[in-house]
């Protein structure tokens, strides 16, 4: 068992330093701006920049702008499923696994050659309209972890005798999802709405064609112009992914541990 | 509570979709909610006509079309233009690379956290770390890796500081094939391992000792054992992986405009600014993406499908 173990640290010690050489690099690059001495200007620089602010902000609310239209189409949608339409499902599965087998890229070339200025739906032609068909995208995108998060909230909560017993105590089918199934499957939907911004937050293909002025795309450009506040900005987009997947896993600890039905 | 009890019973027969249309319905609710049925559903079903199935069968009609819309295979042929064929290879070449480098390396890092006999503490980490790591893609990965080994990065400095110039002629560089598949590496490795790692906690010791009760060497337990297990989960989670770098572009985007002609950054050209000259063109590379990236998940999916007995 000796030489198991050793040639387990070895595999360890080799993709350790794959993934926290680039991480401390990126760090020590960051406080490099001076050439006397190591500083947070960088930071400071970064933080300060109105651009950064405005874009942070814009993609900040596009992404729960992202989450909210997320869970109004599809909390619904797998809750009919699992409770009256099973049959259903697998058409459901297989549009909630479309964005995974489709690049962005072409998700986002699509819409606008659909929605151009010169087609039935110019969603292009507006401020409005393009925010809207960019939240929709990365709906699109958040989709498939989405469904994912909600309908195994909803296998570990009882749907059929919630619905029942919320019904002959005189809730309609909006209240029933409402204020009965969404309540008792928040943690999962939480989860999901995490995971969702962690991808939304500095997506960059679909914004920058669609023209936003979202947190990614000012990445980019600090990136073409600027030799040490990218890396900042780096060390910055890690902590905010560190931060969401930590939230999940935080999140996850309340999670009803029971599954009475599947 | 007994009599919430028999309700659910009773409506949760044997086949619920077909119960609530063929039994007669012991409770008028169910009748009555057969519009708000519908209602739940129809905004997930609009959704998914306007901003997936009609966008991508636009893109569909537009590739066989002809700029009056008459049907033509020529956008399809116009695929295998030198430049548009070389664009093709490189991104294959470079997913491939990407894509079975990482699940290799992620193989053998769950292998060694969960069978190594590595501190329990140290498998936690690196699993956490796997879960930031994959969703840590893009613009910021690909400065970490200018930070690191660019022309001014870490690495590349320190080796210098030593006498070794990694950016010879004929070396190093980031912005090459090798560089591109390195840098991707960062979130192909941490998906196979989150992926890899239910599989790897399925195979039980018992294995192991019958196997070695039966007088099987370690190796032969994997030639013979843990290797066929694991194997319709390694290709699926390969043809994953690969589909994932694919259809990646903000990494080799940020790194260099256009240092790489792959054909996501070919597609991003086309639609910024129709350099192909070639609506109908372009509507085909889309489709050729789509096609790759479809075969490759639905290996991921029918070989997930079959892998799943093992693991119960």
């Amino acid at each position: 068992m000796k030489r198991n173990k050793t040639w387990a640290w070895i595999v360890f010690a080799i993709g350790a330093s794959y993934f926290l050489l680039p991480l401390l690099a990126t760090i020590k690059f960051s406080l490099e701006i001076r050439k006397a001495g190591w500083t947070l200007d960088a930071y400071t620089n970064v933080f300060a920049d109105p651009r950064f602010q405005q874009t942070f902000g814009y993609s900040l609310l596009v992404g729960l702008c992202t989450v909210v239209v997320g869970l109004l189409i599809v909390v619904p949608a797998a809750y009919y499923v699992r409770l009256r339409a099973p049959q259903l499902r697998p058409i459901i599965e297989f549009v909630t696994l479309l964005p995974l087998i489709v690049p962005a890229i072409v998700l986002v070339f699509g819409y606008i050659r659909l929605y151009n200025s010169s087609s039935l739906l110019p969603l292009t032609n507006s401020n409005l309209g393009t925010a809207t068909l960019l939240t929709f995208a990365y709906v699109a995108l958040g989709l498939p972890y989405m469904y994912r998060a909600v309908d195994t909230g909803l296998r570990t909560i009882d749907v059929q005798t919630l619905t029942e017993a919320a019904t002959i105590m005189g809730a309609n089918q909006v209240q029933v999802i409402t204020q009965v199934i969404f309540p008792n499957i928040i943690v999962a939907v939480l989860s999901g709405a995490f995971l969702t911004l962690a991808i939304v937050i500095g997506e960059f293909t679909i914004a920058s064609l669609l023209n936003q002025q979202v947190f990614g795309v000012y990445m980019q450009n600090v990136g073409a112009n600027r030799a040490y506040e990218p890396a900042a900005l780096s060390i910055i987009s890690f902590i905010l992914t560190w931060g969401a997947m930590g939230m999940i896993a935080f999140l996850g600890r309340f999670a009803p541990k029971t599954a009475p039905r599947t | 509570m007994a009599s919430v009890g028999n309700i659910a019973d009773s409506a949760a027969g044997p086949v619920p979709g077909s119960a609530a249309a063929t039994r007669p319905n012991p409770f008028g609710w169910l009748a009555g909610l057969k519009l708000g049925d519908m209602l739940a559903v129809l905004p997930f079903m609009l959704f998914a006509i306007l901003f997936l199935v009609l966008p991508l069968g636009y893109l569909f009609v537009q590739a066989f079309q002809t700029q009056d819309g008459a049907f033509t295979l020529d956008n399809i042929a116009g695929l295998f233009e030198p430049k548009i064929r070389d664009a093709f290879w490189l991104s294959i070449r470079i997913s491939a690379a990407s894509g079975a480098l990482g699940a290799l390396v992620g193989l053998l890092m769950a292998l060694a956290i969960i069978r190594g006999g590595l501190p329990e503490w140290i498998g936690n980490a690196v699993m956490t770390f796997s879960g930031v790591a994959s969703n840590f893609a893009g613009i910021p990965l690909a400065f970490a890796f200018l930070a690191t080994l660019g022309r001014l990065g870490l690495i590349t400095v320190a080796l210098k500081a030593l006498g070794i110039n990694i950016y010879v002629r004929g070396g190093w560089d980031l912005l090459s094939f090798w560089g591109l598949t390195l840098t991707y590496m960062y979130f192909q490795i941490p998906l196979m391992i989150l992926i890899i790692a239910p599989a790897i906690h399925g195979m039980k010791r018992e294995w192991n000792e019958a196997a070695a009760t039966l007088g099987a060497s370690n190796g032969q337990f994997w030639r013979y054992v843990g290797i066929p297990v694991l194997w319709p989960n390694l290709l699926g989670t390969l043809s994953l992986l690969f589909a994932n770098a694919f259809g990646a572009i903000a990494t080799a985007y940020a790194l260099s405009n256009t240092a790489f002609n792959i054909v996501p950054i070919l597609l991003f050209a086309q639609i910024r600014g129709d350099v192909l000259g070639d609506r109908g063109l372009g509507a085909a590379l889309a489709v050729g993406m789509i096609v790759i990236c479809a075969l490759a998940n639905v290996i991921y999916l029918v070989v997930r499908t079959r892998a799943e007995r093992w693991l119960k």
